[in-house]
């Protein structure tokens, strides 16, 4: 099955790291621009635009000089990007607009003209977690973990694993910010910032941007087809709660199960069907949840099967293999890169490229599992 | 107290029962009258039956360690290292929370272990905590 939609440009900011030349909103405007190129298009030819506020889709269409028919500030954290194109292939097939740009840009390391982090003392989360020194990401993403482990029977070598392995990708890619291979022990001796958790099973915060252009197969036909285009297959989205400690299960990402499965059954396929695998890497532990939470394997089986190189390379379902949040990029909202690398599979385009892959599985998460999209990506439409 | 340099909430009218709960030492969660259900955080409808015949209650104060990390870092108000931690409460919402009255070490912190609440004064606003239950309540 086919959604009928086709990712037809993608592309990244020139350089992806520390950007302190670049406003937030300059790296939107170079994403999209290269986007377009890759594409083979022009401003013109863009009737939607979809991103994240701040700055939004409507500051960034007209920074651009495009008039949209259709808008899409959809912004449930870093899976936003997949919701954007879900959103999109239905805007699309619904007649609303006919190419649909989805931009992201953060000045997430060096905060040029960034949007502020303050939270507000009244929200729920101002309200039930701030008062307890949660600062930041690496306080509050990782506070469900330990029960994970203790449920599941994994260990803390099985969680450090999982930056080794994505450290076996990044030394393939010539981009990522970390480079050096590194053993559970290397891991062990990095500092520890939120025990379990020490500081390299925590992702990078850099600056960077991509942008993407979805139409229809049917229009894609009519345009310059720089690329095969990238077909998605299916896609599901689904939320769970706004405060980490309030998530259904401390152990299970209801996001993760119920948009991998929304997607699963619209692409028509199963696990085995999944030639590569991108699950968003916030902090080490979200593999872990992922690959169970789709179903490539069972529960308490992810830790060994990360450990046991199955996701490496040369294993039977390579995974996040630019690197990843962890080693490649993370500005704060890692989605846009995922979906990049998938693309860049597809068209055999990878730094690290697979032999030939055929279907792609993205899996977003957004806040604190506060959001999830999943994404299934092909290398041809499927009928 | 020292504490007031640690961020406070700003109480809404939905929460205020709860912040007023905890200034009279009191730990005050909401239940559902229509299907029993308990829940947190705070807010007028039942999330569980979509009711909104619900009612304010004082819980037992305890709990159990459901999951937690220890802060490496300092945070305004917090000296590293501290423990955030996600508690079950007997009733069975879940909250945030520190753990104190503990050295916060993971041979002391264990999951599971029971806990009871206290209140931490921080000026204009008390914050419910938590200690490993059994303990003399610290003056």
């Amino acid at each position: 099955m086919s959604t009928g939609a086709v990712i037809i440009g993608a592309a990244e900011t020139d350089r992806v790291g520390k950007l302190p030349g670049h406003s937030t909103l300059m790296l939107h405007l170079e994403a999209a621009h290269n986007a377009l190129a890759d594409a083979g298009l022009s401003v013109h030819d863009i009737d939607g635009v979809a991103g994240v506020s701040a700055p939004g889709p409507l500051a960034v269409a007209h920074a651009l000089g495009i008039t949209p028919a259709w808008l899409d500030s959809t912004s449930v954290g870093g899976t936003s990007f997949l919701f954007h194109v879900r959103h999109a292939a239905a805007a699309i097939a619904a007649g609303l607009c006919t190419t649909v740009l989805i931009t992201h840009g953060e000045s997430g390391r060096s905060r040029v003209g960034a949007p502020s982090y303050t939270r507000d003392p009244g929200s729920m989360p101002g309200q039930f977690e701030a008062p307890y020194g949660i600062i930041s990401p690496p306080t509050m993403f990782t506070v469900p973990a330990l029960r994970y482990l203790k449920d599941t029977g994994t260990t803390q070598e099985q969680l450090a694993s999982v930056a080794v392995a994505q450290r076996r990708w990044s030394a393939r890619n010539p981009r990522a910010m970390f480079r050096e291979e590194i053993t559970v022990d290397d891991v062990f001796a990095s500092p520890i910032i939120a025990y379990p958790f020490h500081l390299l099973e925590c992702c990078l915060v850099t600056d960077g941007g991509g942008a993407l252009i979805v139409t229809s197969a049917e229009r894609a036909r009519d345009l310059p087809q720089r690329h095969r285009p990238v077909h998605l297959l299916g896609a599901g989205e689904a939320s769970d709660a706004p405060l980490v400690s309030q998530m259904e299960d401390l152990t299970s990402s209801r996001g993760f199960r119920l948009s991998s499965a929304a997607a699963f059954e619209e692409a028509r396929i199963s696990v085995d069907d999944v030639d590569h695998l991108m699950i968003y890497d916030a902090f080490a532990h979200l593999p872990l949840y992922g690959l169970e939470d789709m179903g490539f394997v069972k529960r308490g089986e992810a830790g060994a099967f990360i450990a046991e190189g199955h996701t490496s390379p040369g294993g039977s379902l390579p995974m996040n293999t630019n690197g990843g949040g962890l080693s490649y990029t993370h500005t704060g909202m890692y989605g846009m890169f995922a979906i990049q690398e998938a693309v860049r599979q597809l068209r055999g385009e990878a730094a690290a490229q697979l032999p030939d892959p055929k279907v792609s599985v993205v899996l977003g998460n957004g806040g604190m599992f506060m959001a999830a999209a999943t994404l299934v990506l092909g290398s041809d439409a499927v009928d | 107290m020292s504490a007031s340099t640690k961020a406070l909430p700003t109480p809404t009218p939905e929460t205020a029962p709860y912040w007023e709960g905890a200034r009279a030492g009191e730990l005050r969660i909401q239940r559902c009258r229509a299907c029993t259900q308990a829940y947190f955080y705070p807010r007028p409808y039942c999330p569980q039956c979509g009711s909104a015949d619900v009612e304010w209650f004082v819980t037992s104060g305890r709990a159990t360690l459901a999951s937690y990390i220890i802060s490496e870092r300092a945070a305004p108000g917090f000296d590293a290292p501290y423990a955030i931690a996600i508690v079950e409460l007997e009733e069975g919402p879940r909250m945030m929370t520190n753990i104190v009255e503990v050295e916060p070490t993971p041979e002391r912190l264990v999951l599971d272990m029971a806990l009871e609440v206290r209140f931490e004064d921080r000026g204009e606003i008390t914050v419910p905590v938590f200690a490993p239950a059994g303990q003399a309540v610290e003056a």
